[in-house]
């Protein structure tokens, strides 16, 4: 039987799957419904300074993006940090540690870019006996317009200002939650971790219109026919956060910075991928304000009967055994040489794959053969891109088979050398490294 | 129940109300908006789609679904009709299962072909409620056709015709046009009066005159027809109905199933409208279906299906003899009429034949006989020619057409069930009349 068990920077929860900071955790009601649901931790909701709370919209605050039968793909919000009093959040963030002492309480703090903003909430948050903080330098809206969120994210040596005086003013750990909305991630990782971030946590939300009402002209969600950039989540957004979380984990200055994933995780598949790719745990919110905090349930199930399957005793046994994989494009080996291959008793003759490769790639799939509908690959046009592959719509109908080291690529017709060789050595490479060919 | 319920012999009023308002409601309620949705999504947009090529009209069916998919159901319906100008009767009465959807992929792939007949329904009847016209006419031609028969076939001819700038003047020897749609379909296939909706639909193009209670060979001869118009186009279906040749078939209660769906579908009340407590229906075609179905949903207690060869050979399709099946009516196979009991002037029963097939393969009565006890019998035989073609050739009892639709008399074509060709559906007769219409505008135009 798998232990799920997790123990990421010092903090104990009895499983990887936490809440991020989202309304899901903005007070003691929800959190403890979470805790109750099985969730091993939670991100409280972000507190900010002392002082009148923010004020959030009174409209809509989120929008969406639907697949068939209304399936939601992609989800947006307009929200700020907590509209809570501070100490009420406090008192009741103390109350649920109490209560729950085996489960993660971190809280999510945003104060305004100033030595004594942080050094006055730090001492409060630490009473109430949390497990540690996480700095949300990511918040997309509203709060950036004010110095503060991703604002703060976006410039490195802030992060790492910030990050200095949470060390320096708490014994707590700290995350640093980062922002995607940057040309590269891994800069402002690394000034976290230059100011001695304990870890990151990303991704946080992507900067976004999620659509326009075609007869107001107003972006959604609309507040009085006006509408703002929002931030933008949920299972369309899980390949921006893997590639980040993956080249944080492979980056030589940030490799072995614990990260917690966050990003579109919806399934427990979601969750083992991103700690394939270097998450020491994860973070989830739009599943659960989707289908509420029951898919934990199938979350602890799924990872726990894969990691049986697969032999795995411990999260740690898997954590990031694929970032060792995720490489530059030039290091990919080009003579690995792979062609479709359409199984004919599965095929359902639809003809997607035909006219995809016809219209828009290689002309390398018939339609007829003998004057009869059907479908097959010309290996003599194939480059083996896998658009038929993703666009087929019967699962395994279609698969990419490698050609086997002796064989000819009858496209090129030369023959599958079995050999690793790559862009850096190839003869079409300007900037090669060696004037030996590739083959 | 109503008080005619239990009652020997043909009685009306065999149900209360309510009950006939729910035996004739919709066969097939209409998708919602959501619904659609849900069933177009699952459309997989084919290349050189099966369906489309299975369609009789050649409906770009995968064009319109991803139209519904993304609301836009104006579009759907345009490229509906752009195809088949009664497409809302279609999507109504096609045999979808062995057409459009026998052939969708989803078929072969998990046998839940996606609901294309009620996608189309979908869009048709936003369509037609939102009184959408898709199609202006060309400038006047000056041309004149006629067109005999205000069915399918001929409002589809009309409508391509007036589409091409050219004055219609339909004849129909019924007082309603609409044709087998108004008169020969069941009633729960086609509710709520719309073949009339329909008529409406197609004629608002302009150009179209519809004259009723106009029979060729009575009021005007096809001769006559083809010098005062440009050109003649002959719809006019199947009027005649086969008869049994069994004894006692002039007995009262030996009814034609033709007449006795017309009846049903004219009826202001169905509790009016009397039914057999035994019936028994001979034939294995789709009228033969609908009048046994039908008998049962007006409260007959017993109906039985009789056809003298077996369950493959008949030409109703799986889904019609299961549905028939699934409303109470006993299908029984391999019986041919021999003689009608006869009681005092009224049907009593219908003795029947054992039917095999002998060593050559041809149809033969095995000798042995059965006799169904019944108060009604109906006649789904088949249907002929109500014309003797007035000099134009005919082929098996049926006006011959070249692929065209010109029959051998020039400026006369034909199409829908009256002529040869086809199989008898709605659909085809509609690409039939719309075909032929091509036609006639080319030669009209010298194109």
């Amino acid at each position: 039987m798998a232990d799920l068990r997790n123990n990421f920077v010092g903090i104990k929860s009895p499983n990887p799957f936490w809440l991020a900071s989202a309304p899901p955790t903005d007070k003691a009601y929800n959190v403890e419904r979470a805790f109750k649901a099985g969730w091993g931790g939670v991100v409280w909701k972000t507190l900010g300074e002392a002082g009148p709370p923010v004020v959030n919209v009174n409209g809509p605050r989120y929008g969406a993006i639907w697949a068939g039968d209304r399936r939601l793909m992609g989800f947006n919000n307009i929200e700020l940090i907590t509209d809570r009093d501070l100490q009420k959040n406090l008192q009741e963030i103390k109350a649920v540690k109490m209560a729950w002492p085996d489960c993660a309480v971190v809280v999510s703090i945003m104060v305004p870019c100033d030595e004594d903003s942080w050094k006055a909430i730090l001492p409060l948050v630490e009473e109430t006996g949390a497990d540690g903080i996480e700095l949300n330098f990511g918040c997309p809206h509203g709060m950036s317009e004010r110095g503060m969120g991703a604002a703060v994210g976006q410039v490195p040596e802030y992060v790492e200002m910030v990050v200095r005086w949470c060390k320096q003013y708490s014994r707590m750990p700290v995350i640093t939650k980062l922002t995607p909305n940057v040309t590269d991630v891994r800069k402002p990782a690394r000034a976290a971790k230059n100011g001695g971030t304990d870890a990151v946590s990303l991704i946080n939300t992507i900067n976004s219109i999620v659509s326009v009402d075609l007869d107001s002209f107003s972006p959604n969600p609309s507040i009085d026919g006006k509408g703002s950039h929002g931030g933008y989540c949920g299972p369309a957004a899980k390949p921006i956060a893997l590639h980040m979380v993956a080249e944080i984990a492979r980056d030589a200055e940030t490799n072995g910075l614990p990260i917690s994933g966050i990003g579109g995780i919806t399934t427990w598949r979601d969750a083992a991928e991103f700690m394939a790719l270097g998450a020491g745990n994860v973070q989830v919110c739009t599943a659960a304000m989707v289908y509420g905090f029951k898919i934990v349930d199938e979350m602890i199930s799924g990872l726990s009967n894969w990691m049986d399957e697969k032999g795995y005793r411990t999260i740690d046994d898997f954590v990031g055994r694929a970032s060792r994989n995720v490489t530059d494009w030039q290091y990919l080996n080009l003579e690995y040489i792979t062609k479709a291959r359409i199984d004919q008793d599965l095929c359902i003759k639809c003809g997607r794959c035909h006219i995809v490769c016809e219209d828009t790639s290689h002309q390398a799939i018939m339609k007829e053969k003998n004057g009869v509908r059907h479908f097959e690959v010309m290996d003599n046009e194939c480059v083996g891109c896998n658009l038929c592959v993703n666009v087929c719509p019967v699962e395994d109908c279609i698969e990419m088979v490698a050609l086997p080291p002796g064989t000819i690529d009858e496209r090129t017709g030369r023959v599958v050398t079995g050999k690793y060789a790559n862009w850096t050595t190839h003869p079409n490479n300007p900037m090669r490294k060696s004037v030996e060919p590739a083959e | 129940m109503g008080e005619g319920a239990l009652k020997d012999g043909i009685a009306a009023g065999r149900l209360g109300a309510d009950q006939y308002a729910a035996n004739f409601t919709d066969l097939h309620p209409p998708l919602d908006r959501h619904e659609a949705f849900v069933e177009a999504d699952r459309c997989y947009f084919c290349y050189d789609a099966p369906c489309q090529n299975a369609c009789p009209t050649s409906i770009d069916i995968p064009l319109f679904i991803r139209e519904i998919v993304t609301d836009n159901p104006l579009g759907a319906a345009e490229t509906i009709f752009e195809q088949n100008i009664l497409g809302g009767m279609c999507a109504r009465v096609c045999p979808t299962e062995q057409l459009c959807e026998e052939a969708c992929v989803r078929e072969a792939a998990e046998g839940k072909p996606v609901k294309i007949g009620l996608l189309q329904r979908y869009a048709t009847d936003i369509a037609m409620a939102a009184e959408a016209q898709f199609f202006t006419r060309a400038a006047p031609t000056g041309k004149r056709v006629a067109v005999v028969g205000a069915g399918p076939a001929g409002l589809a001819c009309a409508h391509r015709l007036a589409l091409h700038g050219h004055d219609v003047v339909i004849y129909d020897a019924r007082p309603k046009a609409g044709g087998l749609n108004e008169y020969g379909i069941a009633s729960y296939k086609a509710p709520g009066g719309f073949a009339q909706a329909e008529v409406d639909y197609v004629t608002a193009i302009g150009g179209i005159t519809i004259e009723t209670g106009k029979i060729l060979g009575e009021h005007f001869s096809l001769s006559e027809l083809a010098g005062r118009f440009d050109a003649v186009f002959l719809g006019l279906g199947l009027g005649g109905v086969n008869v049994l040749r069994a004894d006692g078939e002039d007995a009262q209660g030996v009814d034609s199933a033709i007449d006795f769906i017309a009846d049903l579908r004219q009826a202001a009340d169905l509790a009016t409208l009397p039914i057999g407590r035994k019936v028994v229906v001979i034939g294995g075609g789709m009228t033969a279906i609908d009048a046994a179905v039908q008998s049962k949903l007006l409260g007959a207690e017993e109906v039985t299906m009789v056809y003298r060869r077996g369950k493959e050979q008949m030409n109703a399709s799986g889904f019609e003899q299961d549905l028939a099946a699934a409303k109470g009516v006993t299908i029984r196979h391999w019986l041919a009429p021999r003689r009608i009991v006869v009681r005092g002037g009224e049907v009593a029963g219908i003795e029947l034949s054992y039917m095999a097939l002998d060593p050559a393969g041809a149809l033969k009565p095995t000798g042995e006989t059965t006799i169904i006890a019944c108060d009604q019998v109906f006649k789904a035989i088949g249907q002929t020619l109500s014309t003797d073609g007035e000099g134009v050739q005919l082929a098996g009892g049926k006006i011959e057409v070249d692929a065209e639709g010109r029959t051998s008399m020039p400026k006369v074509w034909a199409g829908g069930d009256c002529a040869t060709g086809g199989d008898d559906l709605t659909v085809t007769a509609v690409a039939e009349g719309r075909d032929a219409a091509e036609s006639i505008n080319r030669t009209l135009m010298g194109l």
